[in-house]
């Protein structure tokens, strides 16, 4: 079977799963300076799964692809050392402040200038936006069919692929032709482990803007070995209309931020002992709470 | 023109749930807005859904029946309703944050390059001003949403395009009749002229849908555990309590994940909502996540043998113990008293 060109749609992330008191301004903002920067946890689900396409079907190639701040670069060094051939780090001021509209658009032209391609993978949601919308509006933009919630890739021939997708309550298989576009559910498999060669060769991959930063023995490293620069685009590298990015390209506007707080409430203390078991069930049933 | 258009899913020829809540809270928005509230069905062998939808306050019913709209498929479903939208021009669409209406809906709004909020948990109306260009909204739909694993709540607005499109969650909203004897219009939709084969690319395979077995959502009583309850085996202690209470047994998501119960069974942020009259929680820390799904019990009895668990914080009260302790006893204390 012909060998496939894979693209990894991967976002960098605030660890929101582990949020401390320090995560929260006064202001009831989130300050984002206090949660590490990750990997989106179902975009590594997503790699996962691209890693085993990529296994399945020789000679195919691996390109992750993030839109962020220069340090997202780290997101696509992650991908390399996890066995990612090459990652694009789309970066440009024009982007910031983008909703899941303006970043699918933005998403979807730099996939279209990196034709041909034949499958596209995204996580299903990332642990911020939370919204799980860009998957699907990447797939509306590229005019692909989407296959969503992915968990199993079943099958893969010619020009067909079978996928086991999560629902709600149950799971379904479908198949397509290419391209297509698949987002990852959570119970997909996890992602396999930095892979110790891997890390070595790309330990020190890095961006155009990153090199700038070094000694002048480090560039001769990268004349040499070409597969350590990771390509960096901006906006002058797709063919985009530039009023349909970033906040002004995005219909949707956050109103109003507000911190969750729950009313605390004064409650009554009980310990197991059998008279304060006894004194809280005969309330229960003489307010009509039970029985 | 400029109504309210609701999406009604379809599973096993029944309407979903969440369908009929986001009828209800389309209906009051609809009033608010003094528009009609329409209703969109996509499927196959679908004689009659209108008068299911009539009750709950449908004044208009758009109808697709043909055999290749069932089961779901992204394609030919977002072209019909892309059609439909293009056509009437909402103000607003509402659809489900379920495994469908999460597929379909950022489909609708990246083709018709409109706003979309993902996971709502309340709708309101209310204006907006904005500074920059001096420019006053009004009747603009307030979308307000769980954020940052649910340490925030964002409300969300859609100034300048339409229709503003929303998913939300199943169970935040009421589920209500408006009256048995309300008629509406129905109208079928012409599928077969939009089709092409571009639309039928993706096939389903198989399919295994489980029925819903349990309905935590109606339970007056729920006993809920966390992952605080050990095991699978423990969980029968909670079944139990639950049986002689005439209640449902509930879980948190570190419950569900270490396999005590089922996934059906998980309240909070991506669970169920629940709003019993009582919630008794067994073993569970209360995360800011779970709290989100259980906080509009009327009352809360907390298990837990840390005094300091957050749960303890909404909780009426507060039982400083072990579950496997504290719940036989309320068990034989109910059997004796009860009649
Ligand atoms: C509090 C809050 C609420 C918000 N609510 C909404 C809302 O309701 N509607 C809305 O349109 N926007 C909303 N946004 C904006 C939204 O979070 C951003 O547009 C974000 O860039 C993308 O959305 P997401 O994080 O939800 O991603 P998801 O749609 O959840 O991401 C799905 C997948 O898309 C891919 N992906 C997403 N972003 C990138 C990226 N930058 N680079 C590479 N791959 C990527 C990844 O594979 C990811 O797993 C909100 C933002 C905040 C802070
Ligand atoms: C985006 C996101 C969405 C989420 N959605 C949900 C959701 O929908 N629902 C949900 O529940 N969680 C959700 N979570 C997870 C949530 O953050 C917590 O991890 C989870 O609720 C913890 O479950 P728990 O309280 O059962 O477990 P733990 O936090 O481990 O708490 C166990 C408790 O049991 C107590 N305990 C231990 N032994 C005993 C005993 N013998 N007797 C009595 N008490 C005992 C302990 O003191 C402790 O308080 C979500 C998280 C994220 C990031």
């Amino acid at each position: 079977m012909k060998a496939l060109k894979i693209i990894v749609l991967a976002k960098q992330v605030p660890d929101t799963r582990n949020v401390g008191k320090d995560a929260m301004k006064a202001d009831g903002t989130v300050n984002r300076a206090a949660l590490a920067a990750i990997f989106n946890p179902e975009d590594l689900n997503a790699l996962e799964l691209a890693l085993q396409l990529k296994d399945q079907v020789k000679g195919s190639s691996l390109t992750i692809l993030t839109m962020g701040p220069g340090r997202a670069a780290e997101v696509i060094r992650e991908g390399l050392y996890r066995g990612a051939d090459h990652g694009i780090l789309l970066t440009d001021r024009k982007f910031a402040g983008s909703d899941t509209l303006a970043t699918s658009y933005a998403l979807a032209q730099t996939i279209d200038k990196m034709k041909p391609y034949d499958v596209v993978f995204a996580g299903r949601q990332a642990i911020d936006g939370d919204t799980a919308q860009v998957g699907p509006q990447v797939a509306e933009k590229l005019n692909l069919p989407q296959i969503t919630y992915a968990e199993e890739i079943v099958n893969v021939k010619s020009n067909e692929i079978l996928i086991k997708r999560r629902l709600d309550r149950g799971v379904e298989v479908v198949s397509s032709s290419f391209p297509v576009l698949i987002t990852v559910h959570s119970s997909a498999p996890d992602c396999r482990p930095r892979n110790a060669k891997l890390l070595m060769k790309y330990k020190h991959a890095k961006t155009v803007t990153e090199i700038q930063d070094m000694s002048e023995d480090y560039l001769d490293i990268f004349q040499n070995r070409s597969y350590l620069k990771i390509e960096e685009w901006s906006v002058n590298d797709i063919v985009v209309d530039e009023e349909a990015l970033g906040l002004g390209g995005s219909p949707t506007k956050v109103k109003k931020i507000e911190n969750v707080v729950f009313k605390a409430k004064e409650s009554k203390k009980l310990t197991p002992l059998d008279e304060d078991i006894d004194m809280l069930m005969k309330e229960l049933i003489e307010n009509h709470t039970i029985g | 023109m400029n109504n309210i258009f609701v999406y009604c899913e379809i599973e096993d020829r029944e309407i979903a749930d969440v369908s009929l809540e986001l009828l209800t809270k389309g209906k009051s928005l609809a009033k608010q807005l003094a528009c009609k509230l329409e209703v969109i069905v996509l499927g196959s062998d679908l004689n009659g859904i209108e008068n299911k939808l009539y009750k709950y306050g449908a004044d208009v019913v758009h109808v697709g029946d043909d055999k290749r709209l069932s089961p779901y498929l992204t394609l030919p479903h977002s072209k019909v309703i892309v059609d439909l939208f293009t056509k009437e021009k909402p103000q607003v669409g509402l659809f489900g944050a379920t495994s469908i209406g999460r597929d379909l809906a950022p489909r609708i709004a990246s083709a018709m390059k409109c706003g979309l909020t993902a996971d709502c948990t309340s709708l309101e109306i209310g204006e907006h001003y904005e500074k920059k260009t001096d420019t006053k909204y009004e009747n603009l739909l307030y979308q307000i949403r769980p954020a940052f694993g649910g340490n925030i709540v964002a409300t969300i607005i859609n100034p300048e395009t339409r229709p503003q499109l929303a998913t939300v969650r199943e169970g935040v909203m009421k589920m209500e009749v408006f009256d048995e004897a309300h008629k509406g219009e129905l109208k079928k939709i012409n599928v077969d002229e939009l089709f092409d084969d571009a639309d039928f690319v993706v096939k389903v395979i198989e399919r295994h849908i489980e029925n819903k077995k349990v309905n935590i959502k109606g339970a007056g009583i729920i006993v809920a555990g966390g992952y605080g309850v050990g095991s699978k085996e423990n969980f029968k202690l909670l079944y139990d309590l639950a049986e002689v209470l005439g209640a449902e047994v509930g879980a948190s998501r570190a419950a569900v994940d270490a396999g005590f119960a089922e996934h059906e069974r998980q309240i909070g942020q991506t669970g169920v909502t629940v709003r019993p009259k009582l919630y008794i929680a067994c073993g569970i820390s209360g995360q800011i996540q779970h709290r989100a799904g259980m906080t509009e019990s009327s009352m809360v009895i907390s298990i837990n043998t840390d005094e300091k668990a957050p749960i303890n914080q909404i909780a009426d009260y507060v039982i400083t113990g072990d579950i496997a302790v504290t719940i036989p006893k309320m068990i034989k204390y109910y059997k004796k008293n009860s009649k």
